[in-house]
């Protein structure tokens, strides 16, 4: 009665090999994947590659253009622009993984309540993310402001409050159709305790949509903080951040270009990287792309 | 055969099949090479006859019946053979003629009828939609509708015209299908496993509608599934398919009461309805299906062959004649000798 | 003393809730199972056989702890019809359940042999590589089967780690809803063969929900045919197949042909469909689809019939 089995042993699926398999497909995801990791190296490596300290004035001419030793330029005050650009990389990157860490935890936490809990709190949870997603970013940012006035820690708390409502409502999905799914309810009959449903069998497969789609809003919460500290509501000076980079370059827009550039610029190309690499993972790790084999 | 004159059976004279399928081969194109899904099939269908195409999972009748109405999946590729069809070599053909034919010559039901309606349109509607080739009016389209609906016995149709597929039950939903499939008077009808997501209860008055109206209108049909049973009721000859090839053929009658394939016999056997003494441990065919991918040398069921000899697994062997109309294609049916 | 017994089971739904029931003057609750009583010993396997809407899974289910119900269901004696979760622990260590879908009851991101030992590692057991090779072993799968996942099964694959789960505890009852759906004729044998004889190594007593009469008839000891909620005839499965006496077992019968063509006459065709449960008809509820439906049949309720081994609930049965 043994059944023998004739198609050739295959792997169990492992995330890195099939990323990369597929990364090779998709010649946009590579260049995604290429630049995201230029940008978080840059970023972690920022003060080692900076040539001179972010904050310092008149290392140079003011508002000079790029030359061998200012490989951007300087801004008004005479900052290495190219310094200033990496800095306020890091804070891009620190903003980002904060606001979106903070946003993920609680929205998956938020999310799992109302896709499993009872009924009344789910429509109340909607409610309150209906209720914060009807406030637009910066409106939301002006009010958090004048309460806790303005600071990095201000930006990460408002892109974090504004992304939750998103992240619940995604988590809540899934997990309403987990609820009925096959084999949750296989799980309760042998008696699988709540946590056990929910780090096992839950959170594992609806992890996975749910980080591909934070990855692409990375763009989002970089191009949120540069807009908030562009209005003065963000980090304030001397800290560098692209918006303020922006903001500084803008005044100045007659006299050079390039401090416009420099803020703007690594603005789009962290947009283009992220996005690119996002959709590839998504492609990717789609499970109905799987099953075409 | 159809006692009434209708357009159906008047471009084909008895005898010369409807359909010819001659030696069709067909490849699936996937990342880990091509799967020869179909190969060699030869089948006759004949004017104002049902014809059943049984078989198991994995043995391409669904395929077949997509390739006879174009509706193949887009790494789909015909590798060889036709599909004779009137004047029409139907392998190949490209998608505008396939338009002309669909919905008008040749229809086509589907096993899932909740997805084969469109669930934003009203019944009458889609009935109404599917005679867009008509030059009649509206009014006339409707009250063909209605007669359709009453035709498949939908009960108060007048009011159901107006129903969305979701207010229907799932039998009903399959008869509107099998309506909306009618109302065009195609010559042939390919119905790919309409009663298997039915209850038994409701299978039964499905098959019987449909041996009516075939009886009716006196066209054809190529009727897909995987219940003999079923299969021995409604249909008039069967071709039996295993691994992508056509295994038996013949009528229902002889097929089912001398099979002459060792499959056939198997599959029968196995066949709890057909087991008359109850029996605790019940039959089975061991072993898998090959790997289509690798297609191997001999008899395609060699493996699990319980009367397998050395020359099954040398040549493949033709189809030979068994009795009357009925052929299999195995060498114990070609030689008297049983010797390895 | 039976193994399991069941009386009067009764799982309502609610349909609607409690203000908008009174704004539509409609009942907001309806019974998915109305009333539903067997027994069953050691070792012996019951069919109960249902088209869909008879609320046959929501029995299977009420018998795993799943589905909230009233009425009676005493296991080994204790009634547990109302077992709370510490209860139900202990429980699940003799009553397993074997599901419909053999690759969506398998948790996607777990290996196989982490499937078959999960009931293991929620009792606190040791769960690992020795228990699941034992397993797979026990269902005849080979050993390096253990590191796959579930979509890579076959469903003939997957069905028998379904199996294997299910005897992971080895239960005294084992409830199989559906376990030869998706499967081919030419391997359901395979699944139905390993669980007789399993049943014959252990005596664990079987439950089979299906709608496929002509498995029944083989792989069971008592049948009991269900329609709307309810069992219209149960009993010993020999019996009943030789001398259905409930109409609908005997439509239920004939609509299951067998491939041998000169055995095409008789087919029975009943009107209609099985009504909802939201709204039962009067009296017998399968008055609107008898073939011998008479006039008191839509207004007295039938009561029920005992014979040796067998009872029905029809106010004309067939007769031999």
């Amino acid at each position: 009665m043994t059944s023998t089995t004739t198609a050739p042993f295959m792997p169990p699926p492992s995330w890195l090999s099939r990323f990369l398999r597929g990364l090779r497909g998709e010649r946009t995801g590579m260049l995604g994947f290429v630049l995201v990791t230029l940008i978080v190296l840059a970023a972690i490596f920022a003060p080692w590659l900076s040539p001179y300290d972010p904050t310092a004035i008149m290392t140079g001419p003011p508002l000079a253009p790029p030359s061998s030793a200012h490989w951007l330029g300087t801004d008004n005050l005479g900052r290495d622009l190219f310094s200033r650009v990496l800095a306020g990389g890091r804070v891009a990157m620190l903003v980002a993984a904060a606001a979106l860490s903070a946003a993920l935890t609680l929205g998956v936490a938020l999310g799992l309540l109302a896709g499993l809990g009872p009924r009344w709190l789910d429509n109340l949870l909607l409610l309150i993310f209906d209720a914060i997603r009807s406030f637009p970013v910066i409106v939301f940012g002006l009010a958090v402001v004048t309460l806790v006035g303005p600071s990095l820690f201000t930006v990460v708390l408002v892109v974090a409050i504004t992304s939750v409502p998103i992240y619940a409502r995604i988590i809540r999905t899934q997990a309403q159709s987990l609820r009925s799914a096959e084999f949750v309810l296989a799980e309760r009959a042998m008696g699988a305790s709540l946590p056990r449903l929910l780090g096992i069998h839950v959170l594992p497969n609806v992890l996975g949509p749910l980080l591909i789609l934070a990855s692409m809003d990375v763009p989002l919460v970089i191009a949120t903080e540069a807009g908030l500290s562009f209005l003065g509501m963000g980090v304030r000076p001397p800290t560098p951040s692209w918006g303020v980079i922006l903001n500084d370059g803008y005044n100045f827009i007659r006299n050079s270009p390039w401090p416009v550039v420099a803020g703007s610029v690594p603005i789009v190309l962290v947009t283009l990287g992220f996005t690119f690499l996002g959709e590839a993972l998504r492609d990717i790790f789609d499970p109905r792309l799987q099953k075409a084999n | 055969m159809s006692a009434s004159i209708s357009h159906a059976s008047s471009s084909a004279t008895p005898g010369t099949p409807l359909m010819q399928i001659d030696a069709l081969s067909v490849d699936f194109d996937t990342a880990s090479g091509p799967i020869h899904a179909l190969r060699h099939i030869s089948l006759s269908v004949m004017p104002g006859r049902i014809l059943g195409l049984v078989g198991e999972s994995g043995c391409g009748k669904s395929s077949l019946a997509y390739s006879l109405i174009g509706l193949l999946d887009t790494n789909a590729r015909i590798c060889g053979g036709a599909i004779r069809f009137g004047e029409q070599d139907l392998a190949g053909l490209s998608e505008s003629h396939w338009q002309a034919l669909r919905g008008r010559r040749i229809a086509m039901i589907f096993q899932d009828p909740m997805t084969s309606l469109n669930p934003v349109r009203t019944i009458g509607q889609q009935l109404i939609d599917i005679q867009y080739r008509d030059r009649t009016s509206r009014v006339q389209k409707r009250s063909r509708a209605l007669e359709f609906l009453e035709q498949v016995r939908i009960p108060d149709p007048a009011s159901r015209l107006d129903s969305y597929p979701h207010e229907l039950s799932g039998g009903m939903r399959q008869r509107v299908c099998i309506a909306m499939a009618l109302l065009t008077r195609p010559e042939l009808l390919i119905a790919d496993e309409p009663t298997t997501a039915l209850d038994a209860t409701l299978e039964v008055q499905v098959i019987h509608l449909l041996r009516e109206l075939q009886q009716k209108h006196g066209c054809s049909v190529v009727f897909v599934s995987h219940h003999l049973g079923t299969v021995a009721e409604l249909c008039d000859d069967v071709a039996v398919m295993y691994a992508g090839e056509v295994v038996e053929t013949g009528s229902v009658e002889t097929v089912f009461r001398t099979p002459a394939h060792p499959y056939t016999q198997a599959l029968l056997a196995c066949d709890p309805a057909s087991i008359r003494e109850a029996t605790r441990v019940l039959p089975t065919i061991p072993g898998e299906l090959p790997d289509l991918r690798q297609v191997p040398q001999g008899c395609i069921f060699q493996a699990r062959c319980p009367q397998v000899f050395d020359r099954c697994r040398q040549r493949s062997p033709d189809i030979y004649p068994v009795q009357g109309e009925q052929v299999a294609r195995c060498f114990r049916v070609a030689s008297e000798e049983p010797s390895p | 003393m039976s193994l399991l017994d069941v009386e009067h089971l009764r799982i309502d739904y609610r349909r609607y809730g409690v203000l908008r029931a009174l704004f539509k003057r409609e009942a907001s609750r309806f019974s998915a199972v109305a009333d539903v009583s067997f027994s069953l010993d050691a070792g012996r396997t019951l069919g109960i056989v249902g088209e869909s809407g008879s609320g046959k899974s929501s029995v299977a289910r009420s018998l795993i702890g799943l589905q909230a119900a009233r009425g009676s269901i005493r296991y080994d004696g204790r009634e547990i019809v109302r077992a709370g979760r510490r209860e139900w622990k202990r429980l699940r260590r003799d009553i397993a359940m074997m599901w419909q879908d053999p690759i969506g009851s398998l948790s996607p991101r777990l290996s196989v042999a982490s499937l078959i030992t999960e009931p293991l590692r929620i009792q606190g057991r040791p769960g690992g590589r020795d228990e699941a090779d034992r397993l797979l072993k026990m269902v005849g799968l080979p050993r390096a089967l253990g590191a796959r996942y579930a979509h890579q099964l076959s469903g003939g694959q997957a069905r028998r780690v379904g199996v294997a789960r299910a005897l992971a505890l080895d239960p005294k009852l084992l409830i199989c809803d559906e376990p030869t759906a998706g499967l081919d004729m030419s391997v359901q044998g395979e699944i139905l063969n390993l669980l007789n004889d399993i049943q014959q190594r252990t005596q664990v007593a079987i439950v089979i929900i299906t709608h496929n009469l002509n498995l029944v008839r083989h792989i069971t000891d008592e049948v009991a045919v269900m329609y709307l909620g309810r069992f219209v005839e149960q009993g010993a499965t020999q019996a009943i197949f030789e001398h259905p006496r409930h109409p609908y077992t005997e439509a239920l019968l004939s609509a299951n042909p067998s491939p041998d063509p000169d055995a095409r006459h008789g087919r029975i065709e009943l009107s209609g469909e099985m009504p909802s449960p939201v709204r039962r008809p009067s009296g017998c509820e399968f008055h609107g689809r008898c073939p011998y439906a008479r006039d008191d049949c839509a207004v007295i309720v039938p009561d029920w019939t005992h014979e040796p081994e067998r009872a029905h609930a029809c106010r004309y049965p067939l007769s031999s």
